[in-house]
């Protein structure tokens, strides 16, 4: 009861003290009632029910159009519209014959309402929604009589046993979620890419040479083995943390690096997913060696360690370390160092 | 009416239907009670119907769509008419939501109204919501209503959310990637979370048909039951009117339900439903076919989510990278769960119970039917224009590329500006928008004072020129006085009669700052004795006028007798 300094004594709904504005207030009545020229000129009101059944009619004649239309205009037919590019036939037609016949509806019922239905605004007085203080106490008097009565109130072991029974209960239900999937084992943390493994390219699925990069060039690759895997496993989970992107810098330009000689002659590999919540990143600047999330531009910069150098992310991106094999194929030489994508918990 | 009505055979079957049901039911006596209840009329109050009309577009428009959409990841090669996605692997559920582009008729048709209608919804409740804040339609007795509402607006973001991730394309997809970091970044359980969303590593092939029982079941239902409570409230406690001539508190002026409140209300849907209908038609939304299928390791340039996201996106874009690492227990991301989880959390609690803070700070616990006009309440309605200020530098955040490139700036710098904008924005469009409330509030009172300024110099014979001003009229008076004013808190007492110190002190005091701060530039109302004084000036000023010869072309106001 601290704040109710206004409030009110009992449970009528009591005018809002309008201070002084009661007393004040013009002798409060509606406004006169104005009558339209429909209710006056039997001509005029002839006349808006021509034109309320007009609009009923020609929304029938849109429904009969967009029957016709249906059937008449294929599916697979696009036209060009001036202003709207390539449309479906079909959907445009549909869409305008249909429309306009489910708003004259509407249109017309409510200039029917508008022009002929009886429009004097009405006063309805509000009552109060709260029952007598009578009724109110006997009320909570039959709910104590039922707390004693049931001996809720008063047998404190069996009330105490029942709420821990209730609260307990809930648990099945997490448990039951346990097996929405199965606990995160070390997958996080491994990804397809071993030592050895050659890079391809996507989606031909030719193996990477040092020959094809020159200066500045951005190639976005795969483990060889990344196809026969997802032929295996029919999902998307591999590809969605192996997928780099391959830069060739010269030397100079490499100003760090995240290990001694994990680049082949200025070709660096990085993963391509964003290092904050996950977006394969996209957008290279060769001049800055800066590379950039689309989704909330965090900023990446390859010629210094994938450092954060903007943006929302946190952590660098993980680079690969690559190699050659002896038929003078690009490889990595190991998995990558740290998680890739986004931070989590245990990482 | 009470001319004789001839029956005719369709007069005698509907009596014999309410004959029956009354017989079984007893309906007579709800429907009499009901039939002719009063509806105040205002366009305002047709947003919430806007909003109700989509809700019942959607349902009907999303249960056409699951004939056809497939919610599974398993992939498939494309065989469908749509020629340049043609042999290309997807998932089933991009590849049926083509079917239903290309190779159903009307299929285009409901999947634009579907999304037409889904982005006229969330719009629809928003606005609402925001006339509901603005003219305090939340206060006492409606507080429950409110809380339903902002519940339906979250469900609404949820929902949407759900289904525009449904159709597996390349945009609606990176959302689900970005959602399943969100998940990553929670503290602790993080990682268990999003394997169990999952079913395992991200994106697996169980998420899709999880989502889309959530989005036509789960959401959807509780969004009906929700949405029938919401409304029968608003009948039972018979809906707020405006201030205006006749209209009290204890009142409700309007429309009789029967018959043109109803042939209105039902001709207003089927205008909602043909408007959406023919934009469906006339405007490509969301042309997935052209994005192409999901695939984690490619996205698009500037890809924007629908409008309702931006705000959530915009709050990632410009929050700065801070990640804490404890050493030896786990990694923080604040860079995520800040503009993720803690700041919608807190925007959506405080939006939740702000009607009980605001009765809090008022002390007002008396019923209110009659709205109030924004400019009468200047905190609330700051707090209003702070809070949607807040909420519109995120949103501009959630196009921070697109808006750098038109304004030429660089991305960076675009963010740094934001970043500063939404501590500093807020705060100046309260100040601004209390001021001019307040300035309004004066004008009202000089309008009431000394009525409308003509623009006719009168001169005096003492040499003076006064402007004739005309008295305002009964409706704009009755508009202008139906303002409530309260007296302020008095200040807690520190021990009561019997010594004892006041319970909780701190806050009472708390309390009543806030509430002297609430109230204490406000304009007070003219008293009557002002009002007398101004009328009886008004009639003096005229008289003179009169005997100057000028031609009056109003009446002369009534002095009023003496009560
Ligand atoms: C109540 C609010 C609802 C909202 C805000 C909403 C929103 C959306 C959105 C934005 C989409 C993506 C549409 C696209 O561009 O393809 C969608 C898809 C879908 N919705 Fe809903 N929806 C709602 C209710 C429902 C209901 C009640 C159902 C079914 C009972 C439903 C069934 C579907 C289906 C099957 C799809 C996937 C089909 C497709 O995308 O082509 N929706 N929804
Ligand atoms: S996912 Fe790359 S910046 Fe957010």
């Amino acid at each position: 009861m601290s704040s109710n300094e206004h409030n009110e004594t009992d449970n009528q709904v009591v005018p809002v003290t309008q201070t002084s504005s009661e007393v004040r207030l013009p002798n409060s009545q509606l406004p006169l009632h104005v009558l339209r020229r429909a209710d006056v000129d039997p001509i005029a009101a002839g006349r808006a029910e021509r034109q309320v059944s007009i609009m009923f009619l020609l929304s029938a004649v849109f429904t009969v159009l967009a029957t016709i239309t249906f059937f008449a205009i294929p599916v697979d037919k696009f036209i060009r519209v001036p202003g709207a590019g390539v449309t479906q036939a079909s959907n445009l037609a549909l869409g305008v014959t249909l429309g306009l016949a489910i708003f004259l509806i509407g249109t017309g019922a409510i200039h029917w309402a508008r022009k002929l239905m009886p429009d004097d605004e009405v006063i309805q007085s509000r009552h109060s929604y709260a029952s007598s203080n009578q009724i109110r106490e006997s009320v909570m008097q039959e709910i104590r009589e039922g707390g004693i009565e049931s001996g809720f109130a008063t047998r404190k072991i069996v009330r105490r046993s029942l709420l821990t029974a209730l609260a307990v209960l809930p648990l099945p239900a997490v448990i039951l979620a346990l097996d929405f999937g199965p606990m995160p084992k070390n997958e996080l943390r491994e990804t397809l890419w071993t030592k050895g493994m050659r890079l391809v390219t996507d989606p031909t699925g030719r193996y990477l040479r040092p020959e094809d990069f020159s200066v500045g060039s951005l190639v976005s690759a795969h483990p060889e083995n990344l196809h026969a895997w997802e032929e295996e496993n029919h999902n998307l989970n591999a590809r969605a943390k192996t997928s780099i992107l391959v830069v060739r810098m010269t030397p100079e330009q490499l100003r760090t690096s995240q290990g001694e000689g994990w680049d082949y002659q200025g070709i660096i590999a990085y993963s391509k997913i964003c290092t904050h919540v996950g977006c394969p990143i996209a957008l290279y600047e060769h001049r800055t060696h800066h590379l950039l999330c689309p989704c909330h531009q965090s900023t990446f910069d390859l010629a210094d360690s994938g450092n954060v150098v903007f943006g929302p992310a946190a952590r660098r991106l993980p680079q690969l370390p690559l190699g050659v094999d002896e038929e003078g194929y690009l490889v990595a030489l190991s998995d990558f160092q740290e998680p890739i994508g986004p931070s989590f918990w245990e990482r | 009416m009470s001319t004789e009505i001839t029956r005719g055979p369709v007069d005698k079957s509907i009596d014999g239907g309410i004959k029956y049901l009354d017989e079984r039911y007893g309906t007579s006596g709800f429907i009499k009670r009901n039939i002719k209840k009063v509806f105040p009329d205002h366009w305002s109050f047709m947003l919430g119907e806007i909003a109700l009309y989509s809700f019942i577009i959607l349902l009907l428009s999303g249960v056409y769509l699951t004939f056809f959409y497939k919610p599974s990841l398993i992939e498939i090669v494309y065989d469908g008419s749509y020629l340049p996605l043609k042999g290309i692997k997807m998932s089933e559920a991009y590849a049926s939501t083509l079917e239903i582009s290309f190779d159903v008729r009307g299929g285009l048709l409901m999947r634009q109204v579907h999304h037409w209608g889904a982005l006229l919804f969330v719009a629809a409740i928003t606005v609402h919501l925001l006339r509901v804040f603005f003219t305090g339609a939340f206060r006492k007795p409606r507080e429950l209503n409110w809380v339903i509402g902002v519940g339906l607006l979250v469900l609404a973001i949820f929902e949407g959310f759900s289904g525009y991730s449904l159709p597996d394309d390349l945009l609606s997809g990176t959302g689900i990637r970005i959602a399943s970091g969100i998940a990553l970044a929670i503290p602790v359980i993080g990682t268990y979370v999003s394997f169990l969303v999952f079913g395992g590593e991200f994106p697996g092939l169980d998420f899709m048909s999880r989502l889309y029982t959530l989005h036509v079941l789960i959401i959807p239902g509780i969004m009906l039951a929700l949405i029938t409570a919401h409304l029968m409230l608003v009948w039972f406690q018979k809906h707020t009117q405006y201030p205006g001539p006749g209209r009290t508190n204890n009142n409700v002026v309007g429309y009789p339900l029967m018959p043109a409140y109803m042939a209105k209300a039902g001709g207003f849907f089927f205008i909602v439903f043909g408007f959406l209908v023919l934009l469906a038609g006339l405007v490509t939304i969301n042309p997935l076919w052209a994005y192409g299928p999901y695939m984690p390791d490619q996205v698009t340039a500037g890809s924007q989510p629908d409008w309702y996201i931006g705000w959530l996106d915009g709050g990632t874009r410009i929050m700065p990278n801070w990640e804490i690492v404890i050493a030896g227990i786990g990694t923080l991301s604040l860079n995520i769960l800040i503009p993720a989880v803690v700041v919608p959390g807190i925007m959506f609690t405080l939006l939740a119970l702000y009607p009980w803070i605001e009765q809090w700070i008022t002390g007002d616990n008396r019923a209110h039917h009659i709205l109030e006009r924004p400019r009468n309440n200047p905190n609330r309605t700051g707090i209003g224009v702070m809070s949607l200020t807040f909420y519109g530098l995120l949103w501009i955040a959630g196009g921070n590329d697109i808006i750098a490139q038109m304004l030429d700036l660089s991305i960076n710098d675009m963010t740094r500006l934001i970043r500063v904008a939404i501590f500093v924005a807020p705060p100046l469009a309260f100040v601004i928008t209390k001021r001019i409330c307040l300035s309004l509030q004066h004008s009202d009172k000089e309008r009431l004072l000394h009525g409308d300024p003509t623009g006719r110099l009168l001169r005096l014979p003492s040499g003076e020129f006064i402007e004739v001003h005309e008295p305002l009229s009964d409706n704009v008076k009755a508009v202008l006085l139906a303002r409530t004013e309260l007296p302020m808190l008095q200040p807690p007492a520190e021990v009561d009669q019997s010594g004892v110190k006041t319970p909780k002190l701190w806050a009472k005091k708390l309390q009543h700052r806030l509430n002297r701060w609430w109230y204490v530039d406000q304009i007070p109302m003219p008293t009557i004795a002002e009002l007398e004084a101004a009328k009886h000036h008004a009639v003096h000023e005229l008289q003179e006028a009169q005997a100057l010869g000028l031609e009056i072309t109003h009446d002369l106001p009534e002095p009023t007798k003496s009560h």
